[in-house]
């Protein structure tokens, strides 16, 4: 009895602390990152190292707003092309299809969620970047290397997809029937009961997974550094090079430690990416949480 | 009776716009149905030739980056090394805070939900940052580049996700299994290990090999923490390659045999990752049918 016992606080105190050190991860993260970055930010003012676009860290040049561009305009990019796709074939699977087409669905979406973000670089290399340079580009009026935002947004189209789908299938699957039954018993096409009943209905949920979509995008890192072209420079069209925060990190990992303040910087690229993630990501599971509430 | 016509267009109309909205999805869920194939297919076009037993059965020898002979074997040990500790460290964690959250705070709601909201916060942070994280925790603790701080690294990343999956399958248990135990005067840590566990193995299964499977694949987290090496490390001290890393170098390569091997690892990589999944699909139909 007695040693029965002894496991038993054993175990609780092990799952109590398992758990703490899981909930202090978050924190202990953006303090790690703050006082990293901190060296920089007592050197240079926060503004002019946001607002800056001359990024030369062997002159003590720490501009980072033509990698916050980038960032922007590859995630941008990729969500006009994943989050339409994937209302679209969310819509259709939980309303017009067929059974199979449903579990077949299901299977591509997990695969497609499971393969590492390398593999879609070497697909992105392969397929992506000879098209756009050869035939893309030159459609629109622009010579490119291919190795451009455009290239990157699409890649990072591919791989959000399957989070934001999954979560609209499930968004879609909780609506209930009856409401569908109401409209429908009114006269309505099956095309105008979607339109209106169930895109209103869903309406914070499809938000909420867009943004869970973009949080994913902003920190895809490898794919994204194999296609985009990696040049520190603001992109003044799609068929540009650019240079988003998270190939900035991944790129720079070697040479860091011999230039001053080097290290610093890239901390403080990580602070930023690690704060507009958290805003995402919480503002996104605080919809998701009121909408299962109710 | 002169409005007839006004409606049967009307109607004509708006079934026409059913028509072409449904044509629209059917071919979007198709198309992406077909982008995975062709991504399949591409892999295995570009890898299959470039793949020899040479490649898997031996470490880079001296001219290996320029073509010559040699294989990825320290890569794909490595990665085993790696993606096997962390799986494991991280089980370690997981298991019990899953556990915690279904059996002792079961009916504590506010603190539960808050627990999972900080695990879906971390669930979403990328693996960069915590490859950034581990590189800050590497200069607390004065450690090296090497096996024991990728696998640390590792575990952080994939513990948010076993523990989600197994979650998953731990609130699928009946209230009323819980009640039972306690009513046979069973202590919660019995309840836990020896009811709740095997109830959810099916769960816990495919938790870990969903874990392991995104350690393997993972990068950007093991870019900062465990350096890359021609050797099968010997000790946990020693850096490590990695099978992700060996693609992303060799691709970015500019002889044209080196990346014909970035293309061939890339194949292994996503036969691995595909062999996970088809696991999970069998464990998932095969295990459950021991359950209440």
């Amino acid at each position: 009895m007695n040693r029965e016992k002894w496991i038993e606080i054993l175990s609780e105190k092990w799952m109590l602390l398992a758990t703490l050190l899981m909930c202090m991860l978050p924190l202990s993260m953006g303090i790690g990152l703050l006082i990293e970055s901190m060296p920089l930010l007592q050197q240079y003012r926060l503004g002019s190292l946001i607002r800056n676009s001359a990024w030369s860290p062997a002159e003590g040049k720490f501009g980072m707003i033509s990698f916050i561009v980038g960032t922007l305009w590859v995630t941008g990019l990729s969500l006009c092309m994943a989050a339409p796709v994937s209302l679209l074939v969310s819509i259709y699977v939980t309303q017009y299809a067929k059974p199979w087409l449903m579990r077949t669905i299901h299977i591509v979406m997990d695969i497609l969620a499971g393969i590492p973000s390398v593999v879609y670089g070497v697909w992105g290399v392969l397929v992506i970047v000879p098209w756009i340079s050869q035939k893309l580009a030159p459609t629109f009026g622009y010579s490119s290397s291919g190795y451009c935002i455009l290239s990157g947004g699409l890649v990072l189209a591919v791989m959000s997809i399957p989070y934001i789908l999954h979560l609209q299938i499930e968004i879609f699957r909780t609506i209930p029937i009856e409401l569908k039954e109401v409209s429908l018993s009114l006269g309505a096409t099956y095309w105008e009961t979607i339109k209106h009943v169930l895109l209103r209905q869903a309406r914070r949920g499809i938000i909420a997974s867009v943004g869970l979509g973009i949080s994913k995008a902003l920190g895809e890192t490898i794919a994204v550094l194999m296609v985009v072209g990696n040049v520190p420079q603001i992109p003044e069209n799609i068929f540009q090079a650019g240079y988003p925060l998270p190939a900035l990190i991944a790129n720079n990992y070697g040479e860091m430690m011999s230039v001053p303040h080097y290290l610093s910087a890239l901390m403080f690229a990580s602070l930023i990416l690690f704060l507009i993630i958290c805003l995402f990501n919480s503002v996104s599971h605080w919809i998701i949480y009121k909408i299962n509430r109710i | 009776m002169k409005y007839i016509p006004h409606l049967l267009r009307s109607r004509k109309r708006k079934i026409l716009e059913e028509n072409i909205m449904k044509s629209i999805m059917a071919i979007t869920t198709y198309s992406i149905i077909l982008v995975f194939i062709y991504l399949i297919l591409v892999i295995s076009w570009k890898g299959i030739p470039a793949l020899s037993w040479e490649m898997i059965s031996e470490i880079p020898s001296g001219g290996f980056y320029f073509g010559k002979e040699g294989g990825i074997l320290n890569a794909i040990i490595g990665s085993i090394y790696l993606s096997v500790g962390a799986t494991f460290l991280s089980l370690l964690i997981s298991i019990p805070i899953a556990l915690y959250l279904n059996i002792h705070l079961l009916h504590h709601n506010r603190i539960k939900g808050g627990i999972r909201y900080l695990l879906d916060i971390l669930w979403g942070i990328p693996s960069i940052l915590y490859g950034a994280f581990g590189f800050i925790l590497m200069i607390v603790f004065h450690l090296q580049a090497s096996l024991l701080a990728g696998i640390i690294t590792l575990a952080l990343l994939i513990t948010p996700i076993i523990i989600r999956a197994f979650d998953e399958a731990l609130q699928g248990i009946p209230e009323g299994l819980l009640e039972a135990s306690y009513a046979m005067g069973l202590t919660r840590n019995q309840i836990a290990f020896h009811i709740f566990v095997r109830q959810a193995m099916p769960g816990l299964i495919t938790a870990t090999l969903i874990g392991f499977g995104r350690a393997i694949g993972d990068a950007a987290s093991v870019l900062f923490t465990t350096g890359y090496t021609d050797h099968i490390p010997t000790s946990l001290d020693d850096p490590t390659a990695s099978l992700p890393l060996a693609i992303f170098f060799q691709l970015s390569s500019p002889i044209p045999e080196v990346r014909e091997r970035a293309y061939a690892a890339a194949f292994i990589l996503t036969l691995i990752i595909l062999a996970i999944s088809l696991l999970i699909r069998l464990c998932t139909s095969r295990l459950s049918k021991y359950q209440i």
